[in-house]
């Protein structure tokens, strides 16, 4: 016990001596949490409408007036031609246009019936489905109320109809940010755990203090030891430093058990230092466990669930995901911090982690030679 | 290896200039070859990076909604509600969790994301319908992903809204809209149009600004630096050759990511190759700038590689655009994203592979993006100087 | 030097690395309190006989042993009694001179007394008392590598290794160093030491000299000059290592 109390007095005050990467630790993290959230804002809405209007009649100005008003579209313009309306739409000025035929207003009140031209920038494929959604939703409204107004209303009361009362639950407002900030502190916490770790025992091959190590005494577990609790401890104070900015800045706070929540976290980062200590004992220049460690990261973040949810993906990716520490992860934060979720709920989970702790932990003890 | 032969091939042709500085600049070019050649673990990655995202987006990526688990209660257990029923679980949107009967078990079920949704049919649902002609049915989601709740329940109402019309016997409504959607670009929605520039200035930003910024600071670590800098070589170009390789290997990697994008996504290039590669080159050249500033910067290997990755890739991802949608954003965010290059290089790139524009179509990112690279790269120049002395 | 006890002995250690045999069938003894001279050109396989016998490499087949413990399954025992300084200078260059010190000590088992009176004992008789709080990374090469020696002998080691100490340090701290290594050899530590410097070689008790990883000559420096007929170790060091296939 009394090496590993020298290995950590000296750990500390190497990571303490180097003040850049300590701020780079603690301010980045923060900062990022502070501004991404309001970045990765995945709410469909401003998306930029172009009008075309051929028929100028009270019916078409209604519509228009509706659509705009639902919040979703932001009018940039009148067109009088659809040519013109397209050239802006490929300079990326415009996402849709709405083309209103001549005769609009005619046709619907003799013939009951009408047709609409929408044409959509759909390389964003997310952003077209559910903005021609929206418009769809908007027109299939525009034209009921001309239909409640038009018709008796006796005629519809013997139709049956079936409503639909929807409630949200955990998040009634549908808050993006609810959403994102748990999954953005757990990519943070990640990102900062894995590097620094990876980056440790290579830097030690590297400068050559290593060799000095090797020679003594210490027991490989302690030398192991002696750098996971370091990371350990400082990944903790960014977890809670990323807790506080959450709750002063997006007033979120865990409505789940806060003690399960760290339970987690505390096995979580043995398993991340793990992963970087077991990346750090295979590569030989801090350079290489960099993009090592950068290619697990990219592959973990972008398959944790935090854009696009796991249960979309495709058998392969699934089976992928099970064997990602991210995505666990990123799934307690959000059950414990929105859901109100408690160790029950995560004991699966928890189970997982530590399975995954256990491993990387004594691969990398196992991997470390002193003798070769 | 390939490079090398590429090299010497080059070299004859230097030659004949009997340009001393060139064959010097060209040592200095191989070492750096050499440099990264050799580490072959460093070298996987960043050739496999590309494809191993291009499959990642191209694939596991999507938001489609497909086989999500709900629960189902029925209170009512008539005709009506079973037939309902049974046109959701016909859905292939849906997966009915049988084990989940009550109310009681709900929460715990949303609270271990067994289920994303609940439909609850109170229990004269029939009755109510058939005398009343309106009967309710509560939908709960699990709104802790906004979108996907929002999705999951305008897929249900759809089924709902279906049997409704069923009901009513086909009869056609009046004053009925059809809109008539054209989605252009892309018909089918798919995913790969808007992420392929994307990956591709991700893995620019990746291989040109992180590489050249650690493996300068990596000499300056070592020591080895100083050795070049007394060498008769002007510093600047010894600065300089470590960019070249990057500059081919980061040309190497769009070459790659546009042939994965073309034979396995399918999605073509429908403006001009050449006109592509060439903005890929500014692009790739704005980054290695940057780079050169971050090392003339920094000190350590470690610094240099946080500043790159947190500081310049995560911004890269936010404010390209093609994770997620700039006009979202506060106005004092949307201003930043102006002065990330990624930014521009995504819509050339877009502009050029999807839309088939030419440079009369991108000419304005363009400058922009040459006027990014000249101010990198003249405050590079002067910090670099104000070292030296 | 009457003291005959073995220290260090080595019976046919072999190193191979695929096709090339870095080590090749040597043996040896060392004695305590004896300062022995690993001599050979760049390449000879110094260096990993070196590694071998700090229990850093494991021998491809032979026997050693090194303060009575077995360079095979006695590696961490090995490590407990010896001591070792690299060419390449390995202290943390980031930590203070008295940490360095108390972080070496500590992990060698020291208490805290002995952490105390023994840095600060090392401190003064190394003249660097204002230095003690400054990075080491700040100190010359000269002094840093005589900290290194220090070091690495704070935990009374049987044997201490080392690995061109000397390398790139001015004529006038060489001196200094030997001075140092003699003190040691006086208290009874092994001092084994690998160098390029020849006349470094004459302040040896015993040589060995090292060529395509055999050992060519062993003995003192005085029985070497006569069986070669030579004047100096330069002229014996010349005369082995041209025979040299792959040294360079």
């Amino acid at each position: 016990m009394r090496t590993i109390r020298f290995l950590l007095q000296k750990e500390f005050r190497q990571i303490f001596r180097n003040r850049a990467i300590l701020m780079l630790i603690l301010v980045m993290p923060v900062m990022q949490l502070i501004i991404l959230p309001f970045a990765a804002d995945y709410e469909i809405k401003n998306i930029n409408l172009s009008v075309v209007d051929h028929d100028h009649s009270p019916y078409s100005r209604l519509l228009i007036s509706e659509i705009t008003a639902s919040g979703y579209f932001k009018l940039q313009g009148y067109h009088t031609s659809v040519k013109a309306a397209y050239g802006l739409i490929e300079e990326g000025r415009a996402d849709l246009v709405l083309e209103i035929p001549r005769g609009f207003e005619r046709n619907l009140i003799r013939e009951g019936e009408q047709t609409l031209f929408i044409a959509i920038n759909a390389i964003n494929g997310t952003k077209a489905g559910l903005g021609g959604a929206y418009l769809t939703e908007i027109i299939g409204n525009y034209s009921r109320d001309i239909r409640v107004a038009q018709v008796e209303p006796m005629r519809f009361s013997t139709l049956p109809t079936v409503e639909v009362i929807p409630s949200n639950r955990f998040n009634p407002m549908l808050n993006y940010q609810y959403f994102m900030v748990p999954g953005i502190l757990a990519i943070l916490l990640t990102m900062v755990g894995g590097f620094l770790s990876a980056l440790n025992i290579v830097k030690e091959k590297e400068v050559g203090t290593i060799e000095q190590i090797n020679v003594t005494p210490i027991r490989k577990h302690h030398f192991i030891l002696g750098k996971l609790i370091p990371f350990w401890i400082l990944g903790n104070v960014v977890f809670t430093l990323g807790l506080l900015v959450s709750w002063l800045i997006y007033g979120i706070f865990p409505q789940g058990s806060i003690a399960a929540m760290y339970g987690f976290v505390w096995v979580y980062l043995l398993a991340l230092l793990g992963f970087g200590l077991l990346v750090s004992t295979y590569t030989d220049t801090q350079q290489q466990a960099m993009f090592i460690m950068f290619f697990f990261m990219m592959v973990f973040i972008l398959m944790g669930g935090l854009f696009t949810p796991i249960d979309s993906m495709p058998g392969w990716a699934q089976v992928i995901s099970a064997f990602n520490p991210v995505s666990y992860l990123v799934e307690v934060m959000r059950m414990v911090i929105l859901k109100g979720s408690g160790w029950k709920a995560i004991l699966p989970h928890l189970g997982a982690i530590s399975g995954f702790a256990v491993i990387l932990n004594g691969w990398a003890v196992w991997n470390y030679r002193k003798t070769n | 290896m390939g490079c090398f032969i590429n090299w010497r091939g080059k070299q004859k042709t230097v030659d004949s200039y009997q340009l001393k500085e060139v064959k010097q600049f060209a040592t200095f070019v191989k070492k750096e070859f050499l440099h990264v050649l050799r580490d072959r673990r460093t070298l996987f990655i960043l050739i496999g990076m590309p494809i191993a995202q291009i499959l990642i987006f191209g694939f596991a990526l999507t938001n489609e909604i497909k086989n999500t688990r709900i629960a189902i209660i029925d209170h009512a257990k008539d005709n009506a509600s079973r037939h309902l029923i049974g046109r959701i679980a016909a859905s292939n949107y849906f997966r009915i969790q049988e084990d989940i009967m009550d109310e009681d078990r709900l929460e715990t079920a949303f609270q271990t994301s067994d289920i994303k949704l609940a439909l609850v049919f109170p229990a004269n649902f029939e009755d109510n319908l058939s005398r009343q002609h309106h009967a309710q049915v509560q939908v709960i989601a699990d709104a802790s992903d906004p979108n996907s709740a929002t999705t999951l329940t305008n897929y249900i109402s759809a089924i709902i809204r279906d049997y409704q019309v069923e009901l009513s016997g086909q009869m056609p409504l009046p004053y009925q809209i059809t809109p008539q959607i054209r989605m252009l670009y892309n018909p089918q929605l798919r995913g790969a149009p808007n992420f392929v520039p994307g990956v591709i200035a991700l893995v620019l930003m990746l291989v040109s600004v992180m590489m050249t910024a650690i493996s300068i600071v990596k000499e300056k670590e070592t020591g080895t630096m100083e050795v070049l800098l007394v060498s008769p070589f002007k510093p600047v170009w010894v600065i300089l050759s470590k960019t070249v390789p990057y500059l081919l290997l980061s040309l190497v990697n769009v070459l790659s990511i546009v042939l994965m994008s073309v034979f396995v996504l399918q999605v073509p290039v429908e403006g001009n190759w050449l006109l592509l590669f060439a903005e890929s080159a500014l692009f790739i050249i704005t980054c290695l700038t940057l780079g050169i500033f971050i090392s003339i910067k920094t000190k350590t290997q470690q610094v240099a590689m946080l500043v790159s990755l947190m500081g310049m890739l995560l911004p890269t991802v936010m404010f390209s655009g093609f994770m997620f949608p700039i006009e979202n954003m506060p106005v004092l965010l949307q201003w930043i994203s102006n002065i990330v290059p990624a930014k521009w290089f995504y819509s050339i790139v877009k502009s050029i592979m999807i839309k088939g524009v030419g440079i009369e179509g991108v000419w304005k990112e363009t400058a922009i993006l040459c006027g990014i690279t000249l101010i990198l790269f003249v405050v590079s120049l002067k910090s670099f100087k104000i070292r030296l002395e | 030097m009457t003291c005959t006890e073995t220290v260090i002995s080595t019976e046919k250690l072999t190193k191979q690395f695929g096709d090339f045999v870095a080590t090749n069938e040597i043996t040896f003894e060392v004695y305590k309190g004896e300062i022995f001279g690993f001599l050979g050109a760049n390449g000879a396989g110094k260096t990993t006989a070196m590694r071998m016998l700090c229990g850093l490499s494991r021998p491809t087949s032979g026997k050693a042993t090194v303060a009575g413990f077995d360079v095979y399954r006695q590696t961490e025992q090995i490590k407990q009694h010896i001591g070792y300084m690299s060419q390449k200078f390995s202290l943390y260059e980031d930590l203070t001179v008295q940490e360095n010190i108390r972080f070496f000590g500590g992990i060698y088992g020291l208490d805290n007394r002995q952490l105390r009176s023994k840095s600060d004992a090392l401190i003064e008789r190394l003249g660097l008392e204002f230095q003690a709080k400054k990075r080491v990374g700040d100190l010359p090469l000269g002094w840093k590598q005589k900290l290194a020696f220090s070091v690495a002998l704070l935990h009374e080691p049987n044997v201490l290794f080392l690995d061109e100490p000397t390398g790139g340090v001015d004529p006038v701290t060489r001196r200094q160093f030997w001075a140092m290594i003699y003190e040691a050899a006086g208290r009874g530590i092994t001092m084994f030491v690998t160098t390029h410097y020849m006349d470094e070689a004459e302040y040896c008790n015993r040589i060995s000299i090292m060529v395509d990883g055999r050992i060519e000559a062993l003995g003192t420096p005085a029985l070497l000059k006569a069986q070669l007929n030579e004047q100096s170790m330069d002229g014996v060091f010349y005369q082995l290592a041209r025979k040299a296939k792959n040294s360079g």
